[in-house]
C-alpha cells in the first residue's frame, strides 16, 4: 500500500455550524460539529467511526457525502478531490459513494414501490435502460440482499424494520459504489435483526470487495465487522487503530472508558470499569487544551492548556493523549 | 344412548338480543370508519349533482321576470317562493349552485397550485426564500375579504375576476404551509439518500417532495374551497361579486335584503344552501386531515 492510494482520504475534515442571534442575525458562536478530522479507508477495508451521540460522527459522513458543505479540510476519492468541486461535477462521482441511514421507516419515501426506490440510482446513472431491464437489475438487488424478488411491487410501510434496511442496503448496492457509508445503520434494529445485517454487510464486503465507512456508536457491533476503528470525542478523532489493538491496548483514556462499557456475556466476569463523571462539554464551547480534559480521569495540568496532537503510539496506532502509557488506572506522566 | 347428556342440554340458549346490526361491506366499513367524509362527501357530492343537473329538477328560467307573481310565499307552485321581481327562489337557489361550487372549486385549485409552486420555490431557493415570505406575509395581513373586494374593484364583475380575486387572497397561505412541509421533507433521509444517488432537483422536487405535500394540501384546499364559497357569497351580497344577471346565493340574499322582515324565505334558501354547502366541504377536509394523519394511517 505504499504507492498506491486509498480509496478515500479525509485530511482535516472540518464542519462548523454557525449560530445566528442578536438583532441583525449575525454569527453569534459557532458548533465545532468536526473539528479537524482525518483518515482513509483502502478499497475493500472497513473503518468504523465510533464515539457518543453528538460527537459528530454523522456529521462527518454527510459532509464527505456532500449532503452538507463542509467548512474546511479535503476528501479525495480515488486520488479526485471531491469537497471543492462544483455538485454538476460530483454528481457522476456520487455513483461511488453511497449511504445508508439509521433509521428505516424514515429513509424510504412512504409513496415509492422498492422497484421504483430500486431503480432511481439506476436511472440516474444510465446503469439500466427500458422496463425489463431495470426489472431485472432490481430483481437481482433483491436477491443480493436476501429479499423476495416478488417483495419489489410493494410499499416500505409493508415490510418490518429489518427488511426495509436490507432495501436500503440495496439502493445504497444498486449504482455499484465502492464505498458505502453506514450511518448507524444497525442501531435502531433489534439485537437479532441487527446480527443479520451485520451479517449481510460483511458477506456483501467479501462479495463485492466494498469499502465501508460504518459510523457507530456500538463497539460491540463495531468488534464484528471491522478491520480499523476511528474513535471520536466533540469533533476530533482521538485513537486511531486497528480492531485488535484497540481492543487488546488502547490507549488513549476515553477509549478505555468507552470499551469498559460494552457489556459483557459473562455475569462473573470481573471488569475494571473506567466509569466517566459528567456531561460530554457543549461543542458550542469546547475545552481549552485537551477537550477530554474535564472527565479524564487522568488529566493534568499540560492536559487543561495543550491541545495534544494526534501521534504515532505503535504500529499503525494513533493516539491523541499526552500520555506515554494509560495502564490500568495508573497514570505515568512523561516529563518532557 | 337413552337421554341427551346434561352438558348439551345445559347449553346456553342463544341470547335473545342481538348486537345492533352494523354496516357491512366495504361501504360500510368505510362508514364506520370515516364517518365525516361519509357524510361530507355525499352532502357534497348531492349539491355537485344538483348544480349540473340544474335544468333537469323541474326548474324554470332563473332568470325570468314576471312581476305580477312577485313575493310569493312558498307553496307547491313555487317551492320556495318568489323574489320581488317575481323569478322563482327554487330555479335561483338551484342554479345558484353552479357559481358557488365553480367558485369554490376553482380557487380552491388555483390557490393550491399557485401556492405550491411558490411554497416549493421558497423552500429550495434559500435566498429568494425571506424575500417571497415577507411578501406572503403583507398579503396575509391585509383580510382576505378585504383583498379580495379591493380587486374586484379594480376589474369588471364576472365569475373569473371573483375567482381570481379570491386566490390572490388565498394562496399565501397554501405557499406558507407548503413551504414548511417542504422544509421539513428536505431532511428526511428518503431525501438525502436521493441526493446521494444523484437524483436531480426537479426529479426530487417531483417524485420525493411533492407527493409527500400531498395529504396537507388536499385538507388545505377543502378549507380554502369552503372560505372561497362564503367570501364569494359576500362579494355578491354587497354587490362586489357576480354580476346580478347571474343568480348567485349572494346576489339571492342581496336582493332578499330588503324585504328581511316582511318576506325571510328569501334569504333563508340560498343560506341554508350555502351553509350545508360550507358544512359538507369542511366536514370533507376535517374527516381527510383525521385520515391521511400519518399516526392514524396504520390502522389500514
Amino acid at each position: 500500500m505504499s504507492n498506491m492510494r486509498p480509496l478515500l482520504e479525509v485530511a482535516g475534515l472540518k464542519k462548523h455550524f454557525p449560530i445566528y442571534g442578536g438583532m441583525f442575525g449575525t454569527e453569534t458562536a459557532r458548533v465545532y460539529a468536526v473539528d479537524g478530522v482525518s483518515f482513509d479507508i483502502a478499497k475493500g477495508e472497513t473503518l468504523s467511526l465510533v464515539g457518543e451521540s453528538g460527537c459528530g460522527k454523522s456529521t462527518v459522513g454527510k459532509a464527505i457525502l456532500r449532503l452538507i458543505e463542509p467548512t474546511g479540510g479535503e476528501v479525495y476519492l480515488d486520488g479526485q478531490r471531491i469537497d471543492n468541486i462544483p455538485l454538476v461535477r460530483l454528481r457522476p462521482l456520487r455513483q461511488r459513494i453511497q449511504v445508508v441511514f439509521q433509521d428505516p421507516f424514515s429513509s424510504l419515501n412512504p409513496r415509492m414501490r422498492v422497484r421504483d426506490i430500486l431503480a432511481e440510482p439506476l436511472i440516474n446513472f444510465g446503469l439500466a435502460h427500458g422496463r425489463a431491464e431495470i426489472d431485472d437489475r432490481v430483481a437481482k438487488l433483491m436477491d443480493t440482499v436476501r429479499l423476495p424478488r416478488d417483495a419489489m411491487r410493494r410499499f416500505p410501510h409493508e415490510f418490518s424494520g429489518g427488511q426495509r434496511q436490507r432495501i436500503g442496503i440495496a439502493r445504497a448496492l444498486a449504482p455499484g459504489a465502492d464505498l458505502i457509508i453506514c450511518d448507524e445503520a444497525v442501531s435502531a434494529l433489534d439485537v437479532s435483526v441487527k446480527a443479520q445485517i451485520v451479517n449481510l454487510l460483511s458477506d456483501l464486503q467479501d462479495e463485492l470487495g466494498l469499502a465501508l465507512l460504518f459510523i457507530s456508536h456500538d463497539l460491540a457491533i463495531v468488534e464484528h465487522l471491522t478491520h480499523r476503528v476511528a474513535v471520536m470525542y466533540l469533533g476530533k478523532i482521538v485513537e486511531l487503530t486497528d480492531r485488535r489493538t484497540l481492543f487488546a491496548k488502547s490507549h488513549h483514556p476515553y477509549t478505555r472508558a468507552l470499551l469498559s462499557a460494552v457489556p459483557v456475556p459473562d455475569p462473573d466476569a470481573v471488569r475494571s470499569r473506567v466509569i466517566l463523571t459528567g456531561d460530554v462539554p457543549s461543542p458550542i464551547n469546547p475545552p481549552s487544551g485537551c477537550s477530554f480534559h474535564t472527565r479524564c480521569p487522568f488529566a493534568y495540568d499540560r492536559c487543561r492548556i495543550e491541545e495534544p496532537e494526534l501521534r504515532t503510539v505503535g504500529e499503525g496506532h494513533q493516539s491523541a493523549c499526552h500520555l506515554d502509557h494509560v495502564p490500568g488506572g495508573q497514570v505515568v506522566p512523561v516529563p518532557r | 344412548m337413552s337421554a341427551i347428556s346434561p352438558e348439551i342440554a345445559a347449553a346456553p340458549a342463544l341470547p335473545d338480543v342481538l348486537p345492533p346490526v352494523k354496516l357491512r361491506g366495504k361501504v360500510g366499513t368505510f362508514v364506520n370508519r370515516y364517518p365525516t367524509i361519509a357524510v361530507g362527501g355525499v352532502l357534497l357530492a348531492a349539491m355537485v349533482l344538483i348544480a349540473i343537473f340544474a335544468p333537469l329538477l323541474f326548474t324554470v328560467d332563473p332568470t325570468a321576470l314576471a312581476p305580477a307573481k312577485r313575493t310569493r310565499e312558498p307553496s307547491a307552485l313555487y317551492w320556495f317562493g318568489t323574489d320581488m321581481l317575481g323569478r322563482d327562489i327554487y330555479s335561483r337557489v338551484t342554479y345558484g349552485a353552479r357559481v358557488s361550487l365553480l367558485v369554490g372549486f376553482s380557487v380552491a385549485l388555483l390557490a393550491s397550485v399557485v401556492g405550491t409552486f411558490i411554497g416549493v420555490v421558497s423552500g429550495f431557493m434559500r435566498a429568494l426564500d425571506s424575500v417571497i415570505m415577507r411578501v406572503m406575509d403583507g398579503l396575509m395581513s391585509i383580510p382576505p375579504i378585504l383583498l379580495a373586494i379591493a380587486l374586484m374593484a379594480l376589474t369588471r364583475g364576472s365569475v373569473q375576476n371573483v375567482i381570481i380575486a379570491i386566490s390572490v387572497a388565498e394562496f399565501p397561505r397554501v405557499s406558507r404551509l407548503i413551504r414548511g412541509v417542504v422544509l421539513s421533507l428536505r431532511e428526511q433521509p428518503y431525501v438525502e439518500a436521493a441526493v446521494a444517488s444523484g437524483t436531480r432537483v426537479p426529479k426530487i422536487i417531483w417524485r420525493h417532495i411533492l407527493p409527500n405535500t400531498l395529504a396537507p394540501l388536499m385538507v388545505q384546499a377543502t378549507y380554502i374551497c369552503a372560505s372561497a364559497m362564503i367570501t364569494e357569497a359576500i362579494l355578491s351580497f354587497i354587490g362586489a361579486g357576480t354580476p346580478p344577471i347571474i343568480p348567485s346565493w349572494g346576489n339571492i340574499m342581496a336582493e332578499g335584503r330588503a324585504l328581511w322582515q316582511v318576506k325571510p324565505f328569501i334569504v333563508f334558501f340560498p343560506a341554508v344552501y350555502l351553509s350545508i354547502t360550507v358544512l359538507a366541504v369542511n366536514l370533507l377536509g376535517d374527516g381527510l386531515r383525521d385520515a391521511l394523519d400519518p399516526r392514524l394511517a396504520k390502522r389500514l
